[in-house]
C-alpha cells in the first residue's frame, strides 16, 4: 500500500491504496464520488473525464499515485453554492442527456474544450472536440447545442476557469 | 397550453441529479462486507471442459469461493430460459438447448461462463482467476449464419440437429407463388443485416445481498424490467420465491434492449450471495459487455418482389436465416419471427406475402432484441427492395412508394397486422419539402464539380409498438402478458406518487409521466413523483422495451387517474353537499355544476383521508387507485427519413450532409423528449449502416471486442438532424400515443444505403459501408460510368 494525497473539489483527500489503484477507483471507492463513471476501461469513451490541475484527463487511465499533490475537480465539484455551472445548466436546457451515464464526462470535457478554445465554438469545433467521448443515447445533436450554449455563457459569466 | 401541460417541451426533472453526479447506478451501490465476483470465461468458441482445477486459485489471497457449473447443478439452480415459444411450420416446438448460468461440460462461445471467483477485492478475484487451470478439448466451431444449418457443420446442441432451432413461416405460400407466376416484373435482392453490439454506456452490473434473518435476497441490477427479472429468477431459475426476492433497477445507463434479458452473471451473483452469505458485487468490464451482452440483428436474407405491368406490388417472398448465437436468450425467438415477419408489408398495400425464417445456433454470443428488434431488419429489406424495384423499372422511387402506399385505414396486411391509422402520403410530402428534395439535382451537380458523389435515399418505415393485447401475444407464443400497471397514490396534502411498472433508463419517465399527472389533476409537476424500478415498491409490471412506456405505461397511469377522478368526485360531492353527478372537475378544481361552489384537489385529498364528511362504510376512506392496462391493438408509428450524403471517391469517406425525419408518433407528451429519442435512434441506425459490425473470425474469436475495434458513432460522424412530426392519434389507447423509442434506428439504415447506392450509380454496398467498402464500390461505379 502507498499513501496518496490530493485536493479533490477543493478539499484535501488522502488514503492508503494499492499502488495499481487508478484515479477513478480512488475517486469512486475511497472518496465515494460516484459521479465519475467507467464506461470502457480503455480511455475511449470519456465517461471518466475529470480535471487535474485544470486539464481534462481520463481518470480510468491515470494512477491515483501520479496525482499526488494535484488539484482534482470532478462533476460533483462544479456547482457552487447550489448554483449549476453554466455547462451543467446548458445540458439541461438543451436536453443534452438521456440516461445520464456519459454526461459527467461530457460536461467535464466540454468545459475543457471551452477553456481551451474560447466561448464561440462552432458545430465543427464541438464535434471534433468530442472525439474522446461516446454517447449512445442522444445522437450528439443536443449535446452539440448544449456545449455551444455552455461555452457562450461561460465566456459571458467569466467562469472559464472558475471550475478549477 | 400550460408550461407543463401535455404537449409542452418541459425540461427534465431527472437531469439535476445526472448533471451534478448524483445519479445512482448499480455500480454506485455498495453493501457492508461485500465481496467481488470475477468471471472466468471461455477463450474457445467450442470445447468440452475436461477438468477444472481451482486448487491454486482457492489458496490465492482474499479468495472466498470458486464456483463452477458443478456447484450450480448441485444446488439445482435452473437454466436460463427463452420465454417466447415458436413453432416450426411442421408444428414442432422450437429446439432450445440447455443454457446453464455456468457451463456444464461444454462451452459454446468465446466469453461463455466457466467459473466465478469471489474474493475480498476485485483485484484479488481477477488474480485468482488466472490461477484456475481448465483443461479443454477444442471442437471445431461454426460462426457463419448462412452455413450453420448445412450438413457437416459442428453441432452445438444435441436437441437441435443441423443447428436448427426452428423453421418458421408466415403468410400464404400458394397465393404468393401465384402472384409471382403472373408478375410483369420480379426484383430479387440478397441482403445481410450486420450483427451489432448494443453498447449501452453503462456496463451491466449486479450487487446481490442475502439476509438470512428473513431468508430473502435483494438484487440491484441493470435491468429494463425488474419484475420480469424477478419472475424468471424465481419461477424458472428457482433462486427464491418472488416474495423472498427483491429486484431493484435504480438509475440504468441505457439499455437498447440489452438489459431486458436475464443473464448468467446476475443469476450467479444472486445465487452466490446466499451461498457464501456475503453481498456479492460484479460490474462488467467493457470487453465483457462486448463478448457477453446479447448481440443484435445478424440476418442473411433473400427477397423477391413481384410487380404488375402498372408498377403495383403484387407479392413479396422472403427467406431469412437468423443467427441466434450459442444459446437462446430471453426473448430471442420473437425477434426474427413476430417482430420481423409481421412488419414485411411496410407502408405498402401488398396483397400477398410469404416469409420463411430459419433460426440457427452458432458459436457466437446469444442474439436478442436490440433497438428496433426485428423491425429494422424488416424495414431494411422492404425499403431496399422497393428502391431497387423502382430503379429496375425506371420509376421515380418516391412516386413508386406513393403509388403502393396503404391509403385507407384500417388496413389488414397478409401478415397478421391490422394497421389502425396513419397518413403516409402526408409524412412523405412534409419530409420531401423539409429536405428540399427538389434541389437534389443541383446539389449533385455541385458535388460532382468538386469530384464528389452525392446521393439521396428515402426510407418509409412502419413499426409496431406496445405489443398487445396480451391474449393476442399469448396466442403467438409469448410467455408473459404485455399489459402495464400503474398505481396512483394521492397523499393527504394532495401530492401524488405514481408507481409504474415501466422503467426509465434514459426515456425521461420522471418528467413525461409527471406531465401527464400534472395536466390531468391540475397540480404542479413538483407535487408529483414517479417511482419505478423496485419490485418491493411497485406492483407487478412489465418494464420498458419496444417503445411501450408511453402507449402502454402512460395509458395505465391514465386509467388509474380516471379512477382517482371518479372517487375524488364522490368525496367532493360529500364536502360540497351536492350529488356526485353534479360535480365537474377542471383545472384542479371540483365545482358544483352551475354554481360557484368549489373545492380544490388538495382539499379533496385531505377530506378523503380525514373521512369526516362521509360514511366510511359507504365510501372507503383514502385516495389511491390501481390500473392494469391491456391495449386493444399494437400501435403503428410510421414516417419517412431522408438521408443526403456525399462520398469522396478517392478515400471512400462518407459525409452525411443532411438528415430529415418526419415521424407520426400520434399524440406527443413532450416534443423535446420525442425529438431526443429520434436523434439517438438515427445515430444508432447510421452506426449500423456505416460503422458498426460485430466480427467473429472463423474460429469464433470476436475481433471487435473493444472501442478500438468496434466503431461506435462519434459526434463527428453525424450531422445535426432536421426532425419533425405529423399526428394521427392512435385509437387503441386513451392518450393517442404510438411510441417513438425505436423509430430512428428502424428508419435510418435503408435511408443511408439507398443514398449510397444512389451516389454510386446503383452499385450495391453491404452494411457497414466502411470507407474501404465504399471506396471499392466507388471505383467500380466510376469505371462503369466511364465505359
Amino acid at each position: 500500500m502507498i499513501h496518496v494525497s490530493m485536493a479533490v473539489n477543493g478539499r484535501p483527500a488522502s488514503g492508503d491504496v494499492d499502488p495499481r489503484t487508478l484515479l477513478v477507483q480512488f475517486l469512486r471507492e475511497n472518496l465515494r464520488l460516484t459521479g465519475t463513471h467507467v464506461g470502457c476501461d480503455t480511455s475511449q469513451c470519456g465517461a471518466c473525464v475529470v480535471h487535474v490541475d485544470g486539464r481534462a484527463i481520463k481518470s480510468c487511465t491515470v494512477l491515483a499515485a501520479s496525482c499526488e499533490g494535484a488539484q482534482v475537480t470532478t462533476i460533483e465539484g462544479l456547482a457552487t453554492n447550489g448554483k449549476l455551472h453554466p455547462m451543467q445548466q446548458a445540458f439541461q436546457d438543451n436536453h443534452g442527456l438521456q440516461c445520464g451515464f456519459c454526461t459527467p464526462g461530457m460536461i467535464m470535457a466540454a468545459i475543457d474544450l471551452a477553456n481551451r478554445q474560447g466561448p464561440n465554438l462552432d458545430e465543427i469545433a464541438i464535434r471534433h472536440g468530442l472525439d474522446g467521448n461516446i454517447c449512445r443515447c442522444t445522437g450528439y445533436h443536443n449535446i452539440v447545442k448544449a456545449i455551444a450554449q455552455g461555452a457562450r455563457e461561460m465566456g459571458a459569466a467569466g467562469t472559464r476557469q472558475a471550475a478549477e | 397550453m400550460g408550461v407543463t401541460a401535455i404537449g409542452a417541451s418541459v425540461k427534465r426533472t431527472e437531469d439535476i441529479r445526472f448533471i451534478t453526479g448524483k445519479g445512482r447506478y448499480v455500480d454506485d451501490f455498495n453493501r457492508p462486507g461485500q465481496a467481488y465476483a470475477y468471471f472466468l470465461r471461455s477463450p474457445h468458441a467450442h470445447a468440452t471442459i475436461d477438468k477444472i482445477d481451482a486448487s491454486a486459485a482457492l489458496k490465492s489471497p482474499g479468495v472466498v469461493a470458486v464456483l463452477t457449473g458443478d456447484d450450480i447443478a448441485a444446488d439445482k439452480v435452473g437454466g436460463l430460459i427463452c420465454g417466447w415459444m415458436i413453432h416450426s411450420k411442421d408444428g414442432s416446438p422450437m429446439k432450445a438447448g440447455a443454457h446453464p448460468a455456468l457451463a456444464q461440460g461444454k462451452v459454446r462461445y468465446v466469453g461463455d461462463h466457466v467459473a466465478v471467483v469471489i474474493a475480498d477485492t476485485l483485484a484479488q478475484a481477477r488474480d485468482a482467476a488466472e490461477k484456475i487451470e481448465v483443461s479443454y478439448s477444442e471442437l471445431p466451431a461454426v460462426v457463419d449464419t448462412a452455413k450453420a444449418a448445412s450438413p457437416g457443420q459442428p453441432q452445438l446442441h444435441d436437441v437441435a440437429p443441423l443447428n436448427t432451432i426452428f423453421n418458421w413461416h408466415i403468410g400464404d405460400k400458394a397465393t404468393t407463388d401465384a402472384a409471382f407466376a403472373s408478375a410483369a416484373h420480379v426484383t430479387k435482392l440478397d441482403l445481410l443485416n450486420n450483427r451489432l453490439i448494443p453498447n449501452a454506456m453503462e456496463p451491466r452490473a449486479a450487487v446481490a445481498e442475502y439476509d438470512s434473518g428473513i431468508d430473502a435476497t435483494t438484487l440491484f441490477t441493470t435491468s429494463q424490467n425488474p419484475h420480469v427479472a424477478r419472475l424468471v429468477l424465481s419461477a424458472f431459475i428457482g433462486l427464491a420465491p418472488e416474495h423472498k426476492l427483491r429486484v431493484i433497477a435504480p438509475d440504468v445507463g441505457g439499455g437498447f434492449g440489452s438489459k431486458i434479458f436475464i443473464y448468467p452473471e446476475e443469476t450467479v451473483c444472486a445465487w452466490a450471495a446466499k451461498k457464501i452469505d456475503r453481498p456479492v458485487k460484479w460490474t462488467a468490464e467493457r470487453t465483457e459487455s462486448f463478448v457477453s451482452d446479447a448481440h443484435g440483428r445478424d440476418h442473411v436474407s433473400h427477397a423477391e418482389l413481384a410487380l404488375d405491368a402498372a408498377g403495383k406490388i403484387t407479392g413479396l417472398r422472403v427467406h431469412t436465416i437468423a443467427n441466434l448465437g450459442a444459446y437462446m436468450s430471453t426473448f430471442s425467438s420473437s425477434v426474427p419471427t413476430y417482430l420481423y415477419g409481421l412488419l414485411l408489408s411496410g407502408q405498402y398495400d401488398i396483397p400477398n406475402i410469404y416469409c420463411e425464417v430459419d433460426a440457427v445456433y452458432t458459436n457466437t454470443a446469444p442474439v436478442d432484441a436490440y433497438r428496433g428488434a426485428g423491425r429494422p431488419e424488416a424495414t431494411f429489406l422492404i425499403e431496399r427492395i422497393v428502391e431497387l424495384a423502382a430503379r429496375e423499372t425506371g420509376k421515380d422511387s418516391v412516386e413508386f412508394r406513393r403509388q403502393n402506399f396503404v391509403k385507407s385505414f384500417p388496413h389488414q396486411t397478409p401478415v397478421l397486422l391490422n394497421y389502425d391509422i396513419g397518413d403516409y402520403g402526408q409524412a412523405l410530402d412534409k419530409a420531401l419539402a423539409l429536405a428540399d428534395y427538389k434541389g437534389v439535382g443541383k446539389r449533385k451537380a455541385a458535388s460532382a464539380a468538386k469530384g464528389k458523389l452525392r446521393g439521396v435515399g428515402v426510407s418509409a418505415y412502419i413499426e409496431a409498438c406496445g405489443l398487445a393485447p396480451s391474449k393476442a401475444v399469448g396466442s403467438l407464443g409469448a410467455g408473459v402478458g404485455l399489459w402495464e400497471s400503474a398505481e396512483v397514490r394521492v397523499n393527504p396534502i394532495g401530492t401524488v406518487e405514481v408507481l409504474t411498472g415501466s422503467h426509465s433508463h434514459g426515456q425521461s419517465h420522471e418528467t413525461t409521466f409527471a406531465q401527464l399527472v400534472s395536466d390531468r389533476l391540475g397540480i404542479p409537476m413538483e407535487n408529483v413523483s414517479i417511482v419505478h424500478g423496485d419490485t418491493d415498491k411497485v406492483q407487478f409490471g412489465m418494464g420498458t422495451y419496444g417503445s411501450r412506456s408511453g402507449a402502454v405505461g402512460m395509458a395505465a397511469i391514465s386509467k388509474a387517474l380516471d379512477k382517482i377522478e371518479a372517487k375524488a368526485k364522490k368525496v367532493a360531492g360529500h364536502v360540497l353537499e351536492a350529488s356526485e353527478g353534479d360535480i365537474e372537475f377542471k383545472d384542479g378544481k371540483f365545482t358544483v355544476k352551475g354554481t360557484d361552489k368549489s373545492i380544490d384537489f388538495g382539499s379533496v385529498a385531505l377530506n378523503a383521508y380525514t373521512a369526516h364528511k362521509f360514511d366510511g362504510q359507504e365510501l372507503e376512506p383514502g385516495l389511491k387507485e390501481t390500473a392494469f392496462w391491456d391495449p386493444t391493438n399494437f400501435t403503428f408509428p410510421a414516417g419517412v427519413h431522408i438521408c443526403e450524403l456525399e462520398i469522396d471517391p478517392e478515400t471512400g469517406v462518407v459525409t452525411i450532409d443532411r438528415w430529415t425525419a418526419v415521424d407520426d408518433f400520434g399524440k406527443l407528451i413532450n416534443p423535446m423528449v420525442v425529438e431526443g429519442q429520434v436523434h439517438g435512434g438515427i445515430a444508432q441506425g447510421v452506426g449500423q449502416a456505416l460503422l458498426e459490425s460485430a466480427h467473429y473470425n472463423s474460429d469464433g474469436q470476436l475481433l471487435t471486442a473493444s472501442y478500438m475495434d468496434y466503431c461506435m458513432p462519434r459526434a463527428d460522424d453525424l450531422p445535426s438532424f432536421k426532425v419533425d412530426t405529423i399526428e394521427t392519434p392512435c385509437p387503441s389507447n386513451p392518450l393517442g400515443i404510438k411510441g417513438c423509442g425505436e423509430a430512428g434506428a428502424i428508419a435510418s439504415p435503408p435511408a443511408v444505403i439507398n443514398a449510397l447506392t444512389d451516389a454510386l450509380g446503383h452499385e450495391d454496398v453491404a452494411m457497414p459501408a466502411t470507407p474501404q467498402a465504399v471506396w471499392r464500390a466507388a471505383q467500380k461505379a466510376v469505371k462503369r460510368a466511364a465505359e
